[in-house]
């Protein structure tokens, strides 16, 4: 038996996380994922006018922020019947792609990086060769000596005052580190404009979201900024922060990624998972999931040569292992809960919160990997060039996807191709205005009974909410999230999650100090609080789903 | 005067001229509703003071947003007040320790500054089966805010959860969930909304460095300055309400026309903040103007009391 580690709290993420491990022989053998908190949104949903759902679910998260609020809209439409208007769909992918943008920079920077950058290192660093450095692999608008030697400043000023806060007690000067200190200094400097370019960012989705986070201008049937659509300025402000951010994105997001990379290319053989599940996302007509610029599909056992449609009625989720009542899997449809708070048992009980999702029995990892390469093995050709090009400049096989780096690699590289096509449905929205099509809402009325589902793939991954309606009312309501795919626990196969399928076999150098695991943890960009949620009891009838 | 000359290169230094300081200085100064004569004073407090006050925000039964919100702060930017205003001891969506590390901060700072913390919550906490539905390193919620909350200077509930209780609080609350206040039986500064403005978390922050004190509060816990009055008072489609003006459908002509949302379920009327002035993300829209009805979400228990969102009340 080796010996175990536990990190709780796993920080740098969203929600609380705690992770456990076994190493033996200076490498894992054993993970177990557990979600440490219970909110059930579902339950009190129960009852209420299926209108207000969205608005309920989208505070399953605040980072992901807009995504639940997005999919549940979708949902409710499905199920009442409504087709949204062009200029709905088009304002949506917007600030949906918006949200990628956002939350792909947060997280490389501030939830990410530091498990790769030593910022105590940086203060060795030389400004001189940290703006060469910086000359030669980014086209960052910032740099020269004096720039880097005033970050170096501000952080030594920052050590001195004795009061070091968010970087205190780390795990700085760890031999996992390996970037030169001028490559931390160049990092560190990047985390503090990417700190400011984020917040500049959000606006977009002020512009036509009313607000960031939790957006408040989606309402079943469509959108309600019309005057936001109308107007020439507002719709040219979008486009300029689009720009801004999408530079960023491009000449310092991009450039630091393969920098990093390149010191940490033994990551391209750590951190592996066997399947990938993809819903798809930006329908670029009403037809779905079809015209999804990101496609749908799923591959099993890497096999990247056999893509195939994805079923949503494939997907159970199982409790044998989670903190509720022992019950069969079930379909999201047909999905019971109790809650049955007890004691943590990782080796043989109960262990977590989330439940474990399976497609046709199986664990599949969701999220940038997964729709990276869906799209690769689709061929479809903006994600094909990034990705190729990618793996040329770093000089590593296909194979090295399937890792922590390939996972970390895939959602900057996805960043920049849904970021380029939001220019051509910016392009779009004008010339619908210019048209004289200004309609942004479809008018509906609620049934009595219905049922309807809708499915997306937001920044961390698949994501479906399935709802039940009854004398006009919500009967139940159910959603199965990303973190839940990715991070749930194992299920009565002994099946392990993707994050515990991928921590087994990582190195760790100093059991107290368990740096590499963070790393790959953290390349999933966990959401507990979107992962964990109840599911409400319910009859075993079959019932027919509308297909959105 | 060489501190602020110093003061002003720096912020230069950062992309931040003098001008845009000081406008951003003398918003603040009236968003506090504070007079203009305390504008400098304002400034002064962003002038790198030699002892940051030291923050220790806690999570426990939230999503996060409103560290979101607090990071979409633009003036001052979130890395001046991470990293030359307040010294953020414990905060788990930004620090860098993880694990028995990241606990070993928390405590190190309770003790350390015992009594002169500022502790920000932001969450609700879990009361059903003795706190069971949320833990942190194997503390549940109630225990980590019974052995923190008490040692603050001060506690700022940031956001409706920490507040109130919040959305895991509606009916039926599953999981017994309460506001800090609620939960501990203690006074706390209340910041409800979901998520709120940063403006209004800083400009506590700042009358609390300023002047010594919390500002003044209104019998729910909320800082008057910014909870002082309606939405509805302050709205711009005020008139459109006065004339009788108003949108009954989404998409309709009187959408595109601005008109009043009371009709679609604006709870504007009932719902104390200061939106329409403030402004999201740095002033660039807010709710209603976005065309959506208000859904009062600063205000206790609104997600019972003001449901279903859309009908009139």
């Amino acid at each position: 038996m080796g010996e175990r580690i536990t990190i709780d709290p796993i920080t740098r993420i969203e929600g609380h996380l705690r992770i456990e491990v076994e190493v033996e022989g200076g490498k894992v053998k054993n993970a177990w994922s557990s979600g440490q908190m219970f909110r059930g949104i579902e339950t009190i949903l129960q009852g209420r006018d299926p209108r207000d759902a969205p608005l309920f679910v989208q505070r399953s998260c605040g980072v992901c922020t807009y995504v639940h609020y997005l999919s549940s809209v979708r949902a409710v439409e499905a199920a009442v019947g409504v087709k949204i208007p062009d200029n709905a769909r088009i304002v949506r992918n917007l600030l949906h792609g918006a949200q990628y943008q956002h939350d792909h920079i947060i997280h490389f920077y501030h939830l990410h990086a530091l498990d790769w950058v030593d910022i105590v290192s940086a203060l060795k660093a030389d400004p001189a060769k940290t703006a060469a450095l910086s000359d030669n692999v980014s086209n960052a608008p910032w740099g020269g000596a004096a720039y880097f030697k005033q970050v170096q400043q501000r952080l030594q000023t920052f050590v001195d005052s004795g009061q070091l806060g968010p970087v205190n007690n780390a795990y700085w000067g760890h031999p996992a580190y390996k970037l030169p200190p001028e490559a931390n200094l160049m990092a560190a400097s990047h985390y503090i404009e990417a700190l400011r370019l984020q917040a500049k960012a959000a606006r977009m989705h002020a512009i036509f979201g009313g607000k960031n986070p939790h957006l408040q201008t989606l309402v079943t049937g469509g959108i309600t900024s019309v005057r936001d659509i109308l107007s020439p300025d507002r719709i040219a402000e979008f486009q300029n922060i689009w720009k801004m951010t999408q530079d960023f994105v491009k000449n310092v997001y991009i450039p630091d990624l393969l920098a990093v990379a390149s010191f940490y290319k033994d990551w391209g053989a750590i951190g592996g998972t066997g399947n990938f599940l993809v819903w798809g996302d930006f329908p670029e007509s009403d037809k779905e999931p079809d015209s999804c610029f990101m496609p749908p599909g799923i591959i099993m056992k890497r096999n990247i040569k056999d893509v195939k449609a994805p079923d949503q009625a494939n997907v159970t989720e199982d409790v044998t292992r989670a903190w509720y009542e022992k019950g069969a899997a079930l379909h999201p449809s047909k999905g019971e809960t109790k809650p049955q708070h007890g004691d943590y048992k990782p080796d043989d009980g109960k262990y977590s919160w989330s439940k474990a999702p399976r497609y046709n029995g199986e664990p599949c990892e969701v999220g940038p990997l997964a729709r990276v390469l869906v799209a690769y093995a689709k061929g479809k050709k903006e994600i094909k060039d990034v990705v190729d090009s990618t793996l040329k400049k770093l000089d590593i096989p296909v194979e090295a996807l399937f890792s922590t780096l390939g996972r970390t690699a895939a959602r900057g590289l996805e960043t920049v191709v849904i970021g380029d096509a939001m220019g051509g449905w910016i392009g779009q929205l004008v010339e619908n205005v210019k048209s004289g099509n200004t309609k942004t809402y479809t008018p509906w009325k609620m049934p009595d009974k219905a049922m309807g589902y809708g499915l997306n793939d937001v920044p961390r991954g698949a994501l479906g909410h399935w709802i039940k309606i009854e004398d006009k009312k919500i009967k139940n309501y159910q959603y199965v999230v990303p973190s839940t795919w990715n991070l749930g626990p194992k299920c009565e196969k002994g099946k392990p999650s993707p994050v515990e399928e991928a921590l087994v076999g990582t190195p760790v150098a100093d059991p107290k100090r368990p740096l590499e695991i963070l790393r790959t943890v953290h390349s999933f960009d966990p959401c507990i609080a979107c992962g964990v949620h109840v599911i409400d009891p319910d009859s075993n009838q079959v019932y027919k789903i509308r297909v959105v | 005067m060489d501190r602020e000359k110093k003061f002003y290169e720096r912020l230069e230094q950062r992309g931040v001229s003098r001008r845009s300081f000081m406008k951003y200085c003398t918003f603040l100064t009236a968003t506090m509703g504070l007079s203009s004569s305390f504008v400098p004073k304002v400034a002064e407090v962003f002038a790198a003071p030699a002892q940051r006050p030291p923050v220790v925000w806690l999570h426990l039964g939230e999503c996060t947003g409103c560290s979101e919100a607090f990071l979409r702060s633009s003036y001052p930017f979130p890395d001046n007040l991470v990293l030359d205003i307040l010294s953020v001891e414990y905060h788990e969506t930004i620090m860098a320790a993880a694990g028995h590390q990241a606990e070993e901060n928390l405590h190190a700072a309770v003790e350390k500054y015992k009594g002169k913390f500022v502790c920000v919550v932001e969450g609700a906490v879990a009361t059903a089966h003795d706190g069971a539905y949320g833990k942190i390193g194997n503390r549940t919620f109630l225990e980590i805010a019974k052995d923190v909350c008490p040692k603050a200077a001060a506690v700022i509930c940031m956001g409706t959860c920490s507040s109130y209780g919040g959305v895991q609080a509606a009916k039926p609350n599953p999981g017994g969930y309460k506001g800090v206040g609620d939960a501990l039986g203690m006074k706390t500064l209340n910041i409800p909304g979901c998520p709120p403005n940063p403006v209004n978390l800083v400009g506590t922050i700042v009358n609390y460095l300023l002047l010594g004190k919390l500002p003044v509060l209104d019998d729910t816990g909320r800082p008057q300055f910014a909870y002082g009055k309606t939405i509805h008072d302050q709205c711009p489609r005020r008139s459109h309400f006065e004339n009788e003006e108003f949108v009954t459908e989404f998409g309709s002509e009187e959408a595109a026309m601005g008109y009043c949302l009371y009709k679609v379920g604006c709870k504007g009327p009932e719902t104390f903040n200061n939106c329409p002035v403030a402004k999201f993300n740095d002033g660039t829209s807010w709710p209603v103007e976005g065309g959506h009805p208000c859904i009062g979400c600063s205000e206790p228990d609104f997600w019972d009391k003001m449901t279903p969102f859309y009908e009139e009340t």
